[in-house]
């Protein structure tokens, strides 16, 4: 391991002190940062945790001194190598950042130029800043290609970002932070948007090369686990405030505070699985394609006991969501049938009749999205008690409020618009629209995922809590192995269209596993440092490099 | 797992930068005290404009179509921006033609939006054939230079004035359709809608409770420059002798009629005003609409100042 000529491992590199950062929202100034402290040392990974709004993402570009429009750095300091960058001026901090000091960002596909290649934009800054000259820089930037193991190293630079995947634009894009061997580097959530198969790639390709240069970090996510594989010290943030400041190991295996441990708290629930023969929805050897010639769905079977819940997993484009616009009717089969408690649906929606329509409920992943934004709540929900029960007026607010309440809402509610209420609101009047329409069935697709742990938790709680008091079926379309333990009885793995394996979650989740199981399953961050470490090991044993 | 975390948790007091709600009338009026000076003109252009507009009969000095024994009387205190050829008052006509002019314009742009805008949302939601063919129809009307094609038409159906609200919003409900059908697009594809659909709503709800409501601001905005453009075409039409016909005052025909008085501003230069004081009017009025427009379409885009 090569130490860098700039500095000792061990000297500190960033010292940020009692930093305050203000936010413009609503005609105000607000708080956002209320005094954090980060000491990081050269070659150190420091993850920063936390739920959405804690701050994270403004302390990481605090760190280059940089504040986002509408924010601004009010106080505290900020040292990076004997540099005070709350002094420095506009063009010194242009010159650290991108030369010493680089960002990787969350989306990869949002941040490369559609219109150049790779290579070119991986090379950049290092050329612009004078760092290499542009031959010298080419052959480096294929070499950090090599060392993150991307396909075709020597060629996929020449390539355009839209023809590389996911997975691979995130690791060019930690090439290109690297490329101009910076002192620090800062990831912003960088495999959040990535599946949990393609995550351990990226993971362990960042972990490394990060390793080898001896280049310290800070490392920003709200999972719990994936900070867990990377950091050397971990600091939680909340409200814009440190919560607490550990060691890895310290952090994981005796955190002092309880909202620490309440940000793996999915993890504890655990639902007993029952077994039960009274199918209420079945899925027979269907067939479906958007286009005509590809098939996204390949005879598929999926068998859906009554009031109980079938988890569907599996990675992106595995043909989940697709199951789901299958069984609703909004793409219908090309091939097979749909049986609904014995009958079968006809499979395009605008054949099915209201009562139909009313027993299959759907809840989304972006509550967002699934609320009209010029609807109030009591729009929202009151609609399906006018459409499909015919509630009016006084009627209609006495279910409303009782639906608010199953929902843990009060009726102080009634009048907010989407905008006024928090995403775990959002998605929990989404079930209340649901539920409204009194259904035998709710598909969810994804419902928690775009929720922070502590979130989900009380929506996996609640969506448990009505199955158990109304007898509801689930259909739970999900990638999330922690919440699939959570929530189901049984478990669908699909993979390109087809079902791999499907029956009871102890079945599912216990060897002997076939292989694309064993891969998802093997692929979930657990909470131990060592884990990471370990399944490359053992995946190393079982295919040997070529 | 200890429970401390649980019983600190509630649903209802989960944290969100919630934004606070305010009332309609406190929206309008943060909404008046940020307008620019040059919103602030044009509103009280209009409302200058809607006033005359309403209480014409009050405010003229004389009749729509009374006529008096002197043609191109001069200004003078009883006349005060003189008469025309016929010896009508050229003041009471400027107020009455507000009325006309710009009521026709008001009711012709509204039915433009009716017949756009709900095609446009139409082909927006049912895309395929639908879309296809009024699309290609919209393509088709588009391809004619509007101006042209309106005269044609006139001369066919006659000058009524039913007949020149409906033809000038045919035409110009092909631009409104273009437009609505492109902002309902963004709007379809949002989860909601699908929701909606798979309710079982109909074709009639989504389109008014769910697209509409989120496509009122860009269409807000065009009703605005629609406005001006389908005035401006009735004045010309006018002043091709085909629009607003007499004795109907109109501030097209008027500017058509009293045109000649130009060539005598060497000897007296309120007669040679007599025409612009219309052509003036009407000027005025579409700068003043676009002014509003315009901070309007500032406001709508979501352009925020930075701080």
């Amino acid at each position: 391991m090569s130490v860098d000529h700039k500095g000792q491992i061990g000297d500190v590199l960033l010292e940020m002190r009692g930093i305050v950062i203000d936010g413009y929202s609503d005609d105000r100034w607000h708080e956002i940062i209320k005094g954090v402290d980060v000491v990081l040392k050269r070659g150190e990974i420091m993850g920063v945790i936390g739920e959405s709004g804690a701050g994270k993402s403004t302390l990481g570009l605090a760190a280059m001194g940089f504040a986002q429009p509408g924010c601004k750095i009010n106080g505290g300091s900020i040292i990076f190598d004997g540099i005070d960058l709350m002094k420095a001026s506009e063009d010194e901090k242009c010159k650290l950042r991108g030369s010493r000091i680089a960002y990787v960002a969350q989306s990869a596909s949002a941040s490369f130029n559609p219109a150049h290649r790779l290579i070119d934009q991986t090379i950049e800054s290092a050329v612009r800043h004078g760092i290499m000259p542009e031959n010298e820089a080419k052959a480096d930037a294929r070499k950090l290609y090599r060392d993150l193991q991307l396909p075709d190293p020597d060629s996929i630079g020449e390539r355009y970002p839209h023809q590389v995947s996911g997975g691979q634009l995130q690791r060019v894009m930690t090439a290109m932070a690297m490329s101009p061997r910076p002192d620090l580097i800062i990831f912003d959530e960088p495999t959040t948007a990535l599946d949990v198969t393609t995550q351990v790639e990226v993971l362990a390709a960042m972990r490394e090369i990060v390793e080898n240069y001896n280049t310290a970090a800070i490392y920003i996510t709200h999972d719990l686990a994936v900070v867990a594989q990377m950091a050397d010290v971990i600091k939680v943030l909340r409200y814009g405030e440190t919560v607490e400041d550990a060691d890895t190991r310290k952090m994981l295996t005796n955190p002092e505070k309880e909202y620490t441990q309440s940000l793996w708290s999915v993890r504890s629930i655990v639902k007993e699985e029952e077994v039960s023969q009274d199918i209420v929805l079945k899925v027979d050897r269907v067939d479906a394609s958007y286009t005509g010639s590809v098939k996204v769905l390949d005879d598929v079977t999926i068998e859906v006991p009554r009031g109980h819940t079938v988890a569907v997993v599996g990675e992106s484009g595995s043909g989940k969501s697709t199951a789901a616009r299958a069984i609703t009717g909004l793409l219908p089969p090309s091939k097979g049938q749909i049986l609904f408690n014995g009958e079968p649906l006809p499979p395009a929606l605008k054949d099915r009749s209201i009562e139909q329509l009313q027993k299959i409920q759907m809840i989304y992943q972006m509550a967002d999205t699934a609320m009209n934004p010029r609807h109030t709540v009591r729009d929202i929900i009151g609609r399906p008690l006018e459409f499909y029960l015919g509630l009016r007026g006084k009627e209609r607010d006495q279910r409303l409020l009782e639906l608010l309440n199953m929902i843990e809402l009060d009726d102080s509610f009634i009048d907010r618009l989407p905008a006024e209420l928090s995403g775990g609101q959002k998605q929990r009047i989404c079930i209340a629209r649901a539920l409204a329409a009194n259904p035998d069935l709710i598909i969810c697709d994804e419902v928690t995922s775009a929720l922070d742990q502590i979130v989900q938790k009380g929506i996996l709680q609640l969506l448990l809590r009505l199955q158990e008091e109304f007898g509801l079926t689930y259909i739970f379309i999900t990638h999330d192995i922690a919440t699939v333990k959570a929530i189901s009885d049984q478990i669908v793995v699909m993979l390109e269209g087809r079902v791999v394996e499907q029956g009871m979650k102890s079945e599912i989740l216990a060897p002997p596993y076939p292989d694309y199981t064993k891969l998802l399953l093997s692929s979930v961050p657990e909470m131990d440092p060592d884990w990471l470490t370990g399944l490359l090991k053992e995946r190393a044993k079982e295919q040997p490099p070529v | 797992m200890s429970n401390g975390a649980e019983e600190g948790y509630s649903a209802a007091g989960e944290v969100g930068l919630l934004r606070t709600r305010r009332s309609l009338r406190a929206n309008i009026w943060r909404g008046l005290k940020s307008a620019p000076p040059t919103a602030l003109f044009g509103m009280t252009i209009i409302s200058i404009y809607v006033f005359f507009a309403l209480f014409a009969p009050l405010l003229a000095p004389h009749g729509e179509a009374e006529i008096f024994p002197i043609a191109y009387a001069p200004w003078g205190e009883e006349f005060l921006f003189g008469t025309d050829q016929l010896g009508r008052d050229v003041l009471s006509r400027l107020i009455y033609g507000a009325r006309n002019t710009v009521g026709i314009a008001v009711a012709t742009t509204l039915l433009a939006f009716l017949i756009g805008g709900s095609l446009g949302i139409t082909a927006a939601i049912s895309l395929g054939w639908v879309d296809n063919l009024i699309s290609r129809a919209v393509d088709v009307l588009m391809a004619i230079p509007s101006l042209i094609f309106a005269l044609i038409l006139i001369s066919i159906f006659g000058a009524t004035v039913p007949n020149l609200i409906i033809i000038i919003a045919v035409l110009d409900a092909t631009r409104v359709f273009r437009i609505s059908r492109a902002v309902s697009l963004n709007v379809v594809v949002m989860d909601y809608v699908e929701a909606a659909k798979l309710r079982g709503e109909g074709l009639g709800w989504i389109m008014r409770r769910e697209i509409l409501p989120n496509i009122m601001p860009p269409l807000i905005a065009e009703f605005g420059l629609r406005f001006c453009f389908v005035f401006l075409t009735i004045a010309a039409l006018s002043f091709l002798g085909v629009g607003i016909q007499p004795p109907t005052a109109d501030w097209g025909s008027m500017v058509r009629e009293n045109a000649g008085l130009i060539q005598f501003a060497e000897y007296d230069i309120t007669a040679a005003l007599t025409p612009m004081l219309p052509a003036a009017a009407i000027a005025l009025l579409t700068v003043a609409v676009n002014f509003v427009v315009d901070w309007f379409l500032h406001k709508s885009s979501g352009l925020r100042d930075e701080h």
